[in-house]
């Protein structure tokens, strides 16, 4: 089994006040250390006592993330009687996670599901009827993890990582080929050929790393969703909430022909806001692709929020809406209140099963945005809506996975310009290779082998 | 035959064939002391080599090596009946060089069979075992339920044995194709072996069905050799075995030839693949990827306008000249038409044609990394029984199989190798582990450790262990004690010279091409330099000691790779940790809650020993082997519940 350093969010994937850090294994104050800036400058974790807890900062490299309190557990006086440190930090899932980012990068690895348990288990701290539970919560996050891990990525980029990985196997059994059948198959010149190639996978991994920081791809938000009908302010209200002209504002029904989404932090909490093309019968090709991805991402969402227009009458378009979001976390803004209003909060509720807000605003004279913001913010805390915790921990392996292929590939640009032989190449170019399987969850095993053989002609 | 009427024997072990694997488990069998009888259906064709006429070659020369290393026999038999000698791979790193050496075909089986005669304990029995003999067992400590007691032959005679290892390379159930032609014989038309496959079928083993070709051989005085280019071999020829003096094998050496296909085979080739038994649906078994037909490399590799063709001697006293790269199931007709287009080979005789073999094999997975069979206690196979392909992959397995069927017999421990010790230790975990189609090659993207598994120090990674099975001596044993122990200090002694930037040294680097120093560094980090080498750095390196070229080698390799070696290290370390967990082999994984399907049925298949060898089963997940890991802690600690 593995004993390297592992780390993991040991609080709950929501925003709370305080959250914890766990870093278990041999070099856990090791790695702390390096990015923990104690309050007494003398103070080194890895020469702290057992069971004392200091106070300082953490820092990515200059920057300050957070204000925190670090507990140091030596072996065997831990939960998993491993080296334990725990970092007490601001409960903000962003810190959280770029803690976590922070100390995979300095060299812990993200723990698999139920590892610092399985951990635990094995060193002996806990007894059976615990360890069957554990079981259960391995392979059930396992399946889930499985399941999901393609889908969760953008279509796009599991695109891009079977290119990269298509290219890199290419490279490893042509220089296999020509090692095990040296006279068939020759690296004359090849260095150079392949320097080229990593120079374009470098920059490539490179770039999709840097999606990730951006958030494009690392959704660490609630997903909220905006509804309704054309033209009742919704793009208004994306607006309002970003502060700037995002979405393209007319008068024209069905301006928003395709799904806007913005990042936004409310009060702390970060929401993933995605504007949709308005709900309606449309026969209009491109618009109608439109409304069928609103529907689609409606339904995937943590949180819905429904907007009418109240100066005019609900009609079938609102009926169909109001069936789309029945179980799901919703908020109805009753906008455009600076009109003549025809439909009254009582009409919607109705027609709403359970308890659902209804809030009256006005985009335009940007009343009633406070006391939306305010119900997100009861719903949050309150525990009705949350992010979904397992894209946000698929995510950032898959963020480690291609950070490590990317490490790889460079590696593999050393071994060149040092002039080391053409089999040194393949030890770093099948590291990142199956990093990069790791992503989109495929297995190496026989792919080498049987590359090379379809692709090279050996034999005697 | 009635076996009441025929001899009765009793003897130690039984060797079913006198191939590559044969030779080395017999020889080891019967110099670990136990009364062996090697079995072949020709004492003639003891050591045969029916397909290419040479020894080593990419990973394979890892293999021979390896062997020497634990005490087998090979090597020294190779060193005894070269005729060329090639480092391959020498300008790529010192993990993938590889040692080939051409043999002199009939010396190389004279010499084994010398060496089979002259042994004690061992005697060579020409005849075909049809039947193995075996008793149940109901012992439940162990999940074997039958017990090997002897063989039978064809004439009735019975050899009771304690352990019986099957070498039976392609004899069993064997048919040659050529063409339409079809014969029911072993390779080099030697007499098949049709009665085993029964037996074992009876006995309870799966078979399968596997295929491989060989190339035609050609009367040297027809090959117009002006038309191709000479290949010859090394100027200064490094043995194979730790035991041969370097000295006594520069010898004068045969050259190689090498020629192209061209369009015109190609063209006669596509026109006659009607009359392929491949591409007519005739030949029943899988043939290997890596050693292609003609017509496969044709077919496939279709853009492709040539392609190479290696004519090699088969001896020094034979006209016959093996093609290499040229190997073929097409009638005799279409083969001497398509060779006559190739230049050199226009007036070509061929004395014998190419054909391909079918043969009876099993799914190794049916074996302990032992090479002993699960199921039947006493049982162990080697070789291309066992679906691997190649002499040096048999002779690796043979020698395993050998020590092992010993280890059984004394109840001593077995003999294992992991991937992170030998190369005979992937063939052997892939061949245990893993799903496989086709006649296995050694290859060297197989092993993940491959700097550490290098052909120049296999005696530092195996001596030890051959000398723990009892087949190194002691003083071989010490030898590489010391040499470690010298490769050792020279490397401290390296590591602790300082150079200083006296004017004497910034002369000596800028004479070598090499940046001058800013600071003071050490002799093996001016090593480090690609442009700087040992033997360089003589000239600034007062104190040093003559040593060895091996010690020298081994001194090199390690300060100029030790970034890669280290790293592979920590792998390793990694990789043990899961091979050290051992898996019960009474555990019932029916009992694990949580297996997925899949993952179960395989599992309880193939029982693997290890966590390790479990996690490389396809079809058994990470989050498999995770579950797997938790239950055997609890299994363990209840059973530790119910000893108290």
């Amino acid at each position: 089994m593995r004993t390297d350093t592992i780390a993991a969010i040991a609080t709950g994937m929501s925003n709370s006040g305080i959250g914890i850090v766990r870093v278990s294994g041999e070099n856990s104050a090791d790695i702390v250390d390096k990015i923990f800036r104690p309050g007494n400058k003398r103070t080194k974790l890895t020469h702290a006592e057992s069971h004392t807890i200091h106070y300082g900062h953490i820092f990515d490299g200059e920057e300050m993330l957070d204000e925190v309190m670090v507990s140091v557990m030596k072996r065997p006086r831990s939960f998993t009687a491993e080296n334990t440190v725990e970092i007490n930090c601001h409960g903000g899932i962003l810190i959280m996670n770029r803690i976590l980012e922070l100390v995979i990068r300095s060299g812990a690895r993200l723990a698999e599901p139920g590892e610092f348990t399985r951990r635990a288990y094995l060193n002996g701290r806990i007894d059976l009827a615990q360890a069957e539970a554990v079981i259960d919560v391995i392979s059930s996050k396992n399946d889930m993890a499985l399941s999901g891990s393609v889908r969760q990525l953008k279509g796009s980029v599991s695109k891009k990582i079977k290119e990269f990985r298509e290219e890199i196997l290419y490279e490893i059994a042509y220089i296999e080929s020509a090692l095990d059948d040296p006279e068939h198959i020759s690296l004359e010149d090849y260095p150079s050929r392949l320097s080229v190639k990593i120079e374009e996978l470098i920059k490539s991994t490179g770039g999709l790393i840097s999606s990730f920081d951006n958030g494009k791809i690392l959704k660490e938000g609630i997903n909220t969703v905006i509804v309704g009908k054309p033209n009742v302010g919704k793009s208004s209200l994306l607006n309002l909430l970003v502060g700037k002209e995002r979405a393209i504002v007319t008068d024209k029904a069905g301006t928003t022909r395709d799904i806007i989404e913005e990042c936004i932090n409310l009060h702390g909490i970060s929401l993933n806001i995605i504007d949709t093309a308005g709900i309606r019968f449309t026969e209009d090709i491109v618009e109608k692709i439109g409304v069928e991805r609103a529907r689609r991402t409606a339904q995937d969402a943590d949180l819905v929020i429904y907007v009418v227009d109240s100066s005019v009458e609900l009609n079938e378009n609102d009926y169909e809406i109001l069936e789309l979001i029945q179980d799901k976390k919703c908020i109805i803004l009753l906008n455009k209140t600076d009109l003549e209003s025809v439909v009254t909060a009582e009409d919607l509720k109705s027609r709403v099963e359970g308890d659902v807000s209804i809030i009256k605003t006005s985009t335009r004279d940007n009343t009633g945005i406070d006391e939306f913001e305010k119900e997100i913010k009861r719903m949050f805390f309150g525990g009705l809506i949350r992010n979904n915790e397992e894209i946000i921990i698929t995510n950032l392996r898959h963020k480690e996975a291609l950070m490590n292929a990317h490490e790889s590939l460079l590696q593999v640009k050393k071994s060149i310009e040092n002039n080391m032989p053409e089999d040194f190449y393949s030890i770093d170019l099948m590291n990142a290779y199956s990093s990069l399987g790791f992503i989109i969850g495929e297995e190496v095993e026989e792919d080498l082998i049987n590359k090379i053989f379809s692709e090279f002609c050996m034999g005697k | 035959m009635s076996e009441r009427l025929g001899i009765r024997e009793k003897t130690d072990v039984c060797v079913i064939g006198a191939g590559h694997a044969g030779c080395e488990a017999a020889l080891a069998c019967a110099r670990l002391g136990l009364e062996t009888v090697l079995f072949t259906v020709s004492v003639d064709s003891i050591a045969l080599m029916p397909c290419n006429p040479n020894i080593g070659g990419s990973s394979k020369g890892h293999l021979v090596r390896e062997v020497d290393a634990l005490g087998g026999e090979m090597g020294r038999n190779i060193d005894k009946t070269f005729i060329q000698s090639k480092m391959l791979n020498v300008s790529k790193g010192p993990a993938v060089h590889s040692l080939r050496a051409q043999a002199d075909k009939a010396e190389y089986s004279r010499t084994m069979r010398k060496v089979l005669e002259n042994q004690e304990h061992l005697s060579i029995k020409q005849a075909e075992v049809c039947r193995l003999l075996w008793e149940e067992i109901s012992d439940s400590s162990c999940d074997a339920d039958k017990r090997i007691t002897g063989v039978v032959t064809f004439t009735g005679a019975v050899y009771e044995a304690k352990a019986v290892i099957l070498c039976t390379g392609t004899y069993l159930k064997a048919r040659c194709l050529c063409g339409e032609a079809i014969t029911y014989t072993g390779p080099n038309g030697l007499q098949s072996a049709d009665h085993l496959t029964d037996s074992l079928l009876e006995l309870g083993i799966e078979m399968r069905r596997f295929k491989t070709g060989t190339p035609a051989r050609m009367d040297k005085r027809s090959i117009d050799f002006s038309k191709m280019e000479e290949q010859r071999g090394d100027e200064k020829i490094i043995p194979f075995s730790f035991t041969t003096d370097p000295k006594e094998v520069q010898i004068d050496q045969v050259s190689c030839y090498l020629t192209y296909t061209n369009k015109d085979t190609h063209d006669i080739i596509r026109a006659n693949l009607d009359r392929s038994p491949i591409y007519a649906g005739v030949i029943e078994g899988t043939g290997p990827r890596y050693c292609p037909s003609i017509e496969d490399k044709v077919v496939k590799f279709a853009d492709r306008e040539r392609h190479q063709v290696f004519i090699e001697p088969e001896g020094l006293h034979t006209n016959e000249m093996y093609v290499g790269g040229m190997s073929s199931s097409l009638p005799e007709d279409v083969q001497l038409a398509m060779y006559r287009t190739v230049p050199g080979l226009e007036n070509c005789r061929m004395v014998r044609n190419a054909y391909a073999i079918e043969y009876d094999c099993i799914d190794p997975r049916q074996l302990f990394p032992t090479l002993g069979f699960k199921a039947v206690k006493g049982l162990y196979s080697a070789g291309q029984f066992n679906g691997s392909s190649g002499y040096e992959e048999a002779a690796a397995q043979g020698l395993v199989a050998g020590i092992n069927a010993a280890n059984f017999i004394f109840e001593k421990e077995e003999l294992i190798l992991d991937r992170s010790e030998a190369y005979i230790g992937v063939l052997i975990d892939d061949l245990v582990t893993k799903d496989n189609f086709e006649p296995y090659r050694m290859m060297t993207s197989r092993a993940e450790y491959r700097l550490l598994l290098r052909q120049d120090n296999a005696d530092l990674r195996l001596r030890e262990r051959g000398f723990q099975a009892g087949l190194v001596t002691r003083q071989q044993y010490e030898d590489m004690l010391e040499k470690k122990r010298l490769i050792r200090k020279e490397i401290q002694r390296l590591k602790s010279v300082v150079i200083g930037a006296s004017k004497r040294n910034q002369e000596f680097l800028e004479r070598n091409g090499s940046s001058p120093l800013k600071t003071a560094t050490n002799l093996a980090e001016l090593m480090c330099r690609p442009e700087l080498s040992y033997e360089l750095l003589g000239e600034i390196d007062e104190g040093r000691e003559e040593l060895p070229d091996n010690v020298i080698e081994q001194v090199q390799i390690e300060i100029k790779y030790e970034g890669y070696i280290d790293r592979q290290l920590r792998q390793v370390e990694q990789f043990k940790k899961m091979e050290r967990r051992k898996i019960p082999s009474d555990l019932n994984y029916d009992d694990v809650p949580s297996l997925r399907i899949e993952a179960r049925q395989k599992l309880k298949l193939f029982h693997p020993v290890s966590m390790g060898q479990a996690s490389r089963i396809s079809g058994v997940s990470p989050a498999d082997i995770s579950v797997l890991m938790v239950y055997l802690e609890q299994f363990k600690r209840k059973k530790e519940v119910t000893i108290e």
